[in-house]
């Protein structure tokens, strides 16, 4: 079947099976392999793709339910060279180790502070629980998403 | 090659320019922006697919296996099965070599690989597993460690296997076929009559579980056999013994098998040693095609698990409140193959007597098989799994004694250069120190909220494995530098770290320098990524190859200004001699008489000198809870955690303390709710939906992370390893703070809200 949609800012139009996940065709049809698949039942939050701006687990969510819809990868985050400041806050906060868990855990963050421009630890908290990671213990990453608001907020301000 | 920069204690904190400094991650750009490559990520041109069938049985004959409908169905290459095997060796183990990479004529657990389908896609091959039709006759099972134990048990192995042929592992040759796969035992002093002579001994069996690493990546590897020989990219944490595992397997030299390994998706020993590389090579070798093999979660978890431990143990005191005797019997089920179950045998029995003075110990320690998933290393192992019981006995003491649980550590502890055991290394930290730091962060003095404990453990663990490491540096002409090294990046920073101390020695900017490896085709030999050797072993070797760099910059600079290269003084970044100043890149040119020329400089490290004895260091672990206790539910809650990371010289603070909140976190994953439940021949709970890991929302209420830098380690500028340390002692720390919490000792793990909760009601 024919699915188009809009994938990091670019419209894409791709013969695909039925059956095909929206991780299965980003990675393996898109060649975006920052898609990272681990648990493929919805608890790890590694494939964490933004459909809409909204976050999805893209192991169990039918390429077809993104027909003419605007899917996010984390390589359509940065503007070239130039980071996002999630990405940015990421690497000044050791947020991540292995790396594995963090193209979903950047596009969760950014999708709660599209939310919630100045979460508390709690609201992070609750909001993120469904992204596990293995390495860090967390902490970092909830000092990188407090950092990545302040930056957010100065960019605003600039703007 | 030692020169006096690798003598630790050679520059202290403050002095350092890259070294010592919280230096952004060498993989930061490619992390964050989903460009790393990880061997899941790998595709080879022309490349097919690889689906595994699983044994439905723990323990049965393979009585035929019919593949031919299978081979039939579309887009299939072909189906290996244990009987296609003629023309290689198919049995691999770095320790005991008893593991084939299909089953060959029986099976030994639920999930064991009987059959490969080798497809165009990963859908054609996944869809004609059904379509494999083997038939098996079950064999009576041994299911647990009592059973497999008992006289007349069903064996696991019929036959005994030639040990390993990886050096290390000489004496761990199993002679005579029965269940016990490892067989350890020492003592010291004389026991029974310490015993005797005791004011209080204390005595309990404790229970360890069956746990699961949880690598995000799950075991994935690409394998091309051709006529130039084999490569492999792969997920190991240890190309090299991958390598000579592969290069036995299929009888080619180690220079046609080439592994390479690329961002490693988590590890945590859970990917340290041969694991689907010998299956994944096997079916490219059929098909004479590139062909990858992605295990999903479920297939990993019935990959690889954690010895999980039954530990009967005692330990007395004299009225003084010194350590008299620690006796300990361990019994580790290590499953269906033994893996590294043999290392982690004899590291338990070591690690069991902890970093104090005991003038009496004895110790037997034994792992034995099972028809269940096999059990190799993770994070820590043999100390997470005896440092429970130990850690919660000495509390028991110091509540016989009425004294303060760190009180009577601090008795006991030994000092640095003292020995804790006969024939190893004298310990090279200072407990002490770490554990005033500990107490202080706990706030142990101030009163506690009912239902409130704190508890604190601390353990040593031989560590850093074989000191057999190699690496080279190459410096180019344009002033930028780069290390080769076979190290592993698994997420823990090696590649960051070999950056810094290398920037720091050849005084280029941060970055102009770059890691490249593991890849076999070019890394110098490494022995292996694990038991946190890195930063001292192929930091230090580093360190020696841009000295011994240095060394031929030297000779080149004193040709070309005209002196000899005594009179040369060394600069940050070039030498000088008297008016003249040259830079490493001038120094190059000068010599080379062209631009784009690099010199190359090399270090091996080898058992002799100050690495002679063995462990090369001890890692500290040193941690501290606070919980409070719900007794209408039994939940747990985490007020406090803390961590001292003894590390000798932190290369990056803020990397070490990270290695230390994981490590800690994964402590509380297994202290609280992490266990692989058997039913039967059946795992209950091998999915990420039923085996619980740790989430944002059981983040510690405050956590304090702590670095002791005493320079004390035979690493570069006195670094030693971190990482596992701050996991071995939480679940003691844990059962210890529930036990100030409640007044109830829990001597079984995860320390569950049920397990709790009955526990509390049973007390009363």
């Amino acid at each position: 079947m024919k699915l188009s949609f809009e994938v990091n800012g670019r419209p894409v139009a791709l013969e695909i099976e039925p059956q095909e996940t929206l991780a299965e065709v980003l990675r393996n049809r898109c060649q975006l392999t920052g898609v990272k698949i681990s648990c493929e039942v919805q608890v790890c939050g590694s494939c964490t793709t933004l459909v809409d701006g909204q976050p999805v687990s893209a192991c169990t969510f039918l390429a077809y339910e993104a027909r003419n819809r605007r899917v996010t990868t984390i390589e359509g985050l940065s503007n070239g060279a130039r980071l996002h400041p999630m990405q940015r806050a990421f690497i000044e906060e050791f947020a991540f180790q292995c790396g594995f868990c963090t193209p979903g855990m950047i596009l969760a963050a950014t999708a709660l502070l599209a939310e919630n421009p100045d979460p508390t630890d709690a609201e992070i908290v609750s909001y993120m629980d469904g992204n596990l990671c293995r390495c860090t213990g967390y902490l970092p990453i909830v000092k990188a998403i407090h950092r990545a608001a302040g930056l957010l907020r100065e960019e605003k301000g600039n703007a | 090659m030692t020169g006096e920069h690798g003598r630790p204690g050679r520059k202290k904190p403050g002095e350092f320019h890259v070294v010592n400094h919280s230096v952004p991650r060498e993989d930061g750009f490619a992390k964050v922006t989903g460009r790393a490559v990880y061997a899941s990520d790998v595709r080879l041109d022309g490349m097919a697919y690889a689906k595994v069938a699983r044994s439905p049985y723990a323990h049965a004959r393979i009585v035929s296996i019919n593949t031919s409908e299978a081979e039939r169905q579309p887009g299939v290459l072909a189906v290996l099965t244990g009987n296609d095997l003629a023309g290689i060796d198919p049995y691999y183990g770095h320790a005991v070599k008893d593991h084939p990479l299909l089953a060959i004529g029986k099976v030994r657990f639920l999930g064991e690989p009987v059959a490969a389908v080798i497809a165009e896609t990963e859908r054609a091959a996944y869809e004609a597993l059904e379509f494999i039709e083997a038939e098996y006759e079950e064999l009576p099972t041994v299911l647990d460690v009592d059973h497999a134990l008992a006289e007349d048990a069903p064996l696991v192995h019929e036959k005994a296997y030639l040990g390993g042929a990886f050096r290390g592992f000489e004496d761990d040759k199993t002679h005579k076929a029965s269940n016990i796969c490892q067989n350890i035992h020492f003592e010291w002093g004389d026991v029974t009559a310490a015993f005797e002579q005791a004011a209080h001994v204390v005595e309990g069996e404790f229970y360890f579980p069956m746990a699961y690493a949880y690598a995000m990546e799950p075991y994935v590897s690409v394998a091309d056999y051709s006529a130039n020989g084999l490569t492999v990219y792969s997920s190991a944490q240890h190309p090299f013994i991958v390598r000579h595992d592969l290069s036995k397997i299929f009888g080619l030299p180690l220079n046609r098998v080439r592994l390479v390994v690329p961002f490693v998706g988590g590890g945590y020993g859970s990917k340290s040693y041969t694991k689907i590389e010998p299956l994944t090579s096997a079916c490219s070798w059929k098909v004479q095609r590139p062909v990858k093999l992605q295990l999903s979660v479920e297939e990993a978890m019935l990959t690889i698990r954690n010895d999980d431990a039954r530990v009967r143990v005692r330990t007395a005191v004299d009225a003084e409140g010194r350590l008299l005797a620690r006796e300990a019997m361990i019994h580790l089920n290590t499953g269906a193959y033994a893996e590294n179950s043999p290392l982690v045998a004899k590291k338990a029995a070591n690690r069991i007597i902890g970093p104090y003075r005991i003038p009496n110990v004895r110790v037997h320690c034994l792992a034995v098989y099972t028809n269940t998933v096999p059990a190799s290393s993770f994070r820590g192992f043999g100390a997470t799994q005896v440092t429970f019981p130990g850690e919660s006995q000495m509390d028991e003491l110091a509540e016989k004694l009425k004294t303060d649980p760190i009180e009577f550590r601090q008795n006991n502890l030994a000092a640095r250069g003292e020995s804790v055991h006969p024939g190893l290394r004298a310990l090279d930290a200072d407990l002490s120190g770490d554990l005033a730091m500990l107490a202080e962060a706990l706030e142990t003095r101030k009163p506690l909220p009912p239902n409130h404990g704190w508890g604190v453990g601390v353990s040593a663990s031989d560590a850093g494995s074989d000191p057999v490491t190699s690496a080279l540096v190459q410096v180019y002409g344009d002033g930028s530098v780069s290390v080769l090294t076979g190290s592993t990046e698994m997420g823990q920073g090696s590649h960051s770290v070999l950056r810094q101390i290398a920037a720091e020695e050849m005084g280029a900017p941060i970055e102009k320098v770059r890691v490249v490896g593991p890849d076999t085709a070019i890394s110098p030999f490494e022995r292996s990524t694990g038991a946190s050797r890195t930063t001292t072993l192929m930091g230090r070797a580093v360190l020696e190859a841009c000295q011994e760099a240095i060394e031929q910059l030297k000779n080149m600079a004193a040709e070309a200004m005209k002196t000899t290269p005594q009179r040369l003084t060394v600069e940050r970044g070039g030498v000088a001699y008297q008016d003249q100043r040259l830079t490493w890149p001038e120094v190059l040119h000068r010599y080379f008489g062209m631009s784009g020329c690099s010199i190359v400089g090399r270090a091996y490290l080898r058992r002799v000198g100050d690495l002679c004895m063995l462990p090369v260091f001890w890692e500290i672990g040193c941690t501290g809870v606070e919980v409070s206790v719900d007794p209408e539910t039994g939940r747990i809650k985490v007020e406090k955690l803390a961590t001292v990371g003894d590390v000798g010289l932190a290369i990056n603070p803020a990397m070490a303390e990270g290695q230390d909140l994981g490590a800690a976190t994964m402590g509380l994953g297994i202290g609280l709710y992490e266990e692989l439940t058997y039913e039967g021949q059946q795992l209950l709970n091998g999915n990420l939906l039923d085996y619980r890991v740790p989430r944002f929302s059981d983040l510690a209420a405050k956590t304090e992370l702590m670095l002791a830098e005493n320079q004390d380690g035979v690493g570069p500028y006195g670094a030693k390893g971190g990482g596992e340390g701050s996991l071995n002692p939480v679940p003691a720390c844990l059962a210890n703070a529930v036990y100030r919490a409640t007044g109830v000792r829990l001597r079984r793990l995860p320390l569950t809200p049920e397990r709790v909760w009955q526990a509390l009601r049973k007390h009363g």
